[in-house]
């Protein structure tokens, strides 16, 4: 099953990106012609650097890069998942963030979480039409944190890693968490006079979580 | 922060008129300018603009200019992307200015959340941890020790024409309503290669990418994706990445949804399940009028746009003209396209001017001979996973007006009787 040279030139540029997802091992190159040039996959799942010309072989590591300790990768790590498993210590009140949100937010999203079109979104507010998730016939419809977010982790997430836009990362966890709290209250998600932490902020359920459906479109002439 | 969609309707909003000439049409006058100066017929073409460069009148009577340590472009050329926003911005690429299958790296759209970060390449480094059986930083030399890879694929911002499928205008641009897109020849490694280098425990199911820009931009991404097509990428082009590109690293998820292409990449960390990143749950999620909203819909089907002719031209001449523009799919190989020039009452096969690459996108021909006569044009793209781009009106019908992303719905261009070319969206 020899192969003209000039068709594997173009397999190198990266011809077979459609090719169905490997097999998440370092065994991937079974389909591999053997008249191509060597480190020509056929298909780009079946890539193996390791086997390349002059390479260490199938399957085998280069040695690079060093190990990144945990001290270091705990500097960078502060993904808090749907679970809430990495939530850190630290606790505060809605109350506690409202004065937060006026010195921190309001400036971009204005007083009452109305935001500022079309750059800063608003964050605040559960309008009538959204009880019945109808976003997809209402396009003025706007996704606030109550109205749309599935996870009330990730409010938590993104203003830890990302907020205020002048001083990113520039909050303490206590902060973090009255901010949480100001938002989701104001939403009408939690009662104004619960303390958020990292336990009660796991038991948090947003209204609209079972909304979200895996993707069914398909590759097909039926449109979805 | 933005929702990306309004970028580009504000964007154009904002933005000045593009001045560009009209190939088709004023083609003799501007040419012939051009020739007599010696110099290379820009194009963009001929100008409407009252500050014309100035040439000699016969550039072969005097020395030109010299050599340069680096290139610009023709004073005549005068393609240009429409910033919009500071810190929280985009701009869009001149669709209708190129030529070929390769956006130029300084007229590649931008679409960035918390501006563009200035990295040095020394200092950044790329961390992989979480599920993994040894867990290592690399520097950026060091992922350019592992073997290359150079492969061609585009790049699409979900939210790519969402102002022509929610209200089409007749004076929207190619620009305006496709924009957001552009291709590269990118160069880097796989991440395969850098996931076997880590050892990839079998419990990892999913990977989140990090960036090192101000807000730290997070998505999760099945770990599939990392063993069939995912890059690492330093270069776009032949030249280091644009830093609005991610210099000096980023992740590149061909066919994908380009916020998923995570700029200015510093972490991988492997874990068993999605973290539910603002950036796939308050945004990059599709509602749909079930009421629901697909959520994780990471693929870009098969879309076309005609660049040429396009607004604002004026198809002066009747004749022949070149009908010409780009089909992509972010789900593999584009295998058909057709033109239509009656609205879609009949189909042509196209031109394809090149290979087609999968997960990229292709150039397009169809010659046309216009009769002086009123034509809507249109294209539609077909790919290998046997998808065929819809009309507007199929779409919304299954996924309504205020669906949030991926319009790869069927546009073209109405010509009238004096020439004019306006967008037509209402497919």
């Amino acid at each position: 099953m020899r192969r003209p040279l000039m068709i594997a030139a173009v397999l190198v540029v990266g011809l077979g990106a459609c090719a169905p997802a490997g097999d998440g091992g370092s065994a991937a190159s079974t389909t591999r012609s053997e008249g191509a040039t060597a480190g020509a996959a056929d298909r780009v799942a079946d890539y193996d650097a390791g086997a390349v010309p002059g390479g260490p072989g199938k399957g085998a590591r280069f040695g690079l890069g060093r190990a990144a300790s945990v001290a270091q990768v705990s500097l960078m790590d502060h993904d808090i998942g749907p679970e809430g498993a990495e939530l850190p210590a630290g606790r505060g009140t809605g109350r506690e963030g409202a004065a937060l949100y006026a010195v921190q937010c309001a400036a971009c999203h204005g007083p009452k979480g109305e935001g500022i079109a079309p750059l800063f979104p608003q964050l605040i507010g559960r309008e009538p039409a959204a009880e019945d998730f109808r976003f997809a016939t209402d396009p003025k419809l706007p996704h606030t944190i109550g109205n749309y977010w599935p996870y009330a982790t990730t409010v938590f997430d993104y203003i830890k890693r990302a907020m205020p836009l002048t001083a990113p990362g520039s909050l303490t966890d206590a902060q973090v968490y009255a901010l949480t709290a100001f938002l989701l209250s104001e939403n009408g998600v939690i009662a104004d006079s619960m303390i958020l932490d990292a336990a009660s902020l796991r038991q948090v359920r947003m209204p609209y979580r079972d909304r979200f459906v895996p993707d069914d479109r398909k590759g097909t002439l039926i449109v979805k | 922060m933005t929702e990306p969609s309004q970028t580009p309707d504000a964007a154009d909003a904002a933005s000045a008129p593009l001045s560009r000439r009209d190939l088709l049409a004023g083609a003799a006058g501007a040419l012939g300018g051009a020739v007599l100066a010696g110099l290379p017929l820009s194009l963009d073409g001929q100008q409407a603009s009252p500050a014309r460069p100035t040439v000699p009148a016969d550039a072969t009577k005097l020395q030109g200019a010299p050599t340069a340590a680096v290139g610009t472009r023709s004073e005549f050329v005068t393609a240009a992307r429409t910033p919009f926003g500071e810190t929280v911005g985009s701009s869009l690429t001149p669709l209708q200015d190129l030529t070929g299958n390769i956006t130029p790296a300084d007229l590649h759209f931008e679409r960035h959340h918390a501006g563009i970060p200035a990295l040095d390449p020394d200092r950044h480094t790329l961390t992989i941890h979480g599920l993994v059986d040894r867990p290592l930083t690399f520097t950026v030399d060091e992922i350019k020790r592992f073997p290359q890879v150079v492969r061609t694929h585009f790049v699409e911002c979900s939210g790519n024409g969402r102002a022509a499928y929610r209200a089409p205008k007749p004076d929207m641009t190619a620009q305006k309503v496709a924009g957001l897109l552009s291709t590269s020849e990118w160069t880097g490694v796989t991440l395969a290669t850098l996931f076997r280098e880590a050892g990839v425990k079998a419990e990892a199911k999913w990977f989140l990418a990090e960036g090192g820009d101000a807000c730290l931009l997070t998505r999760s991404v099945p770990i599939e994706k990392a063993w069939d097509d995912a890059l690492i990428v330093w270069a776009q082009n032949g030249e280091p990445l644009r830093p609005a590109q991610g210099y000096p690293l980023r992740l590149l998820l061909p066919g994908w949804e380009g916020n998923i292409s995570v700029k200015w990449v510093r972490r991988l960390e492997l874990g068993a399940a999605p973290w539910m990143t603002r950036w796939e749950t308050s945004k990059y999620t599709d509602p749909l009028p079930n009421g629901t909203a697909r959520i994780f819909t990471f693929a870009l089907d098969a879309k076309s746009i005609i660049t040429a002719p396009s607004h604002p031209d004026r198809i002066a001449g009747r004749g022949w003209h070149p009908i010409q523009g780009l089909a992509w799919s972010g789900r593999g190989r584009i295998t058909r396209i057709e033109v239509s020039t009656d609205g879609g009452t009949n189909w042509h096969d196209a031109e394809m001017l090149g290979p087609s690459h999968p997960k990229s996108t292709v150039r397009f021909q169809y010659m046309w001979e216009w009769k002086g006569g009123e034509a809507v044009l249109l294209s539609r793209a077909t790919d290998d996973a046997g998808f065929v781009q819809p009309t507007r009106a199929a779409l919304v019908a299954e996924r309504g007006l205020g669906t949030d992303y991926h319009f790869n719905q069927i546009v073209g261009w109405k010509v009238q009787r004096d020439g004019q070319v306006l967008f037509h969206g209402e497919t």
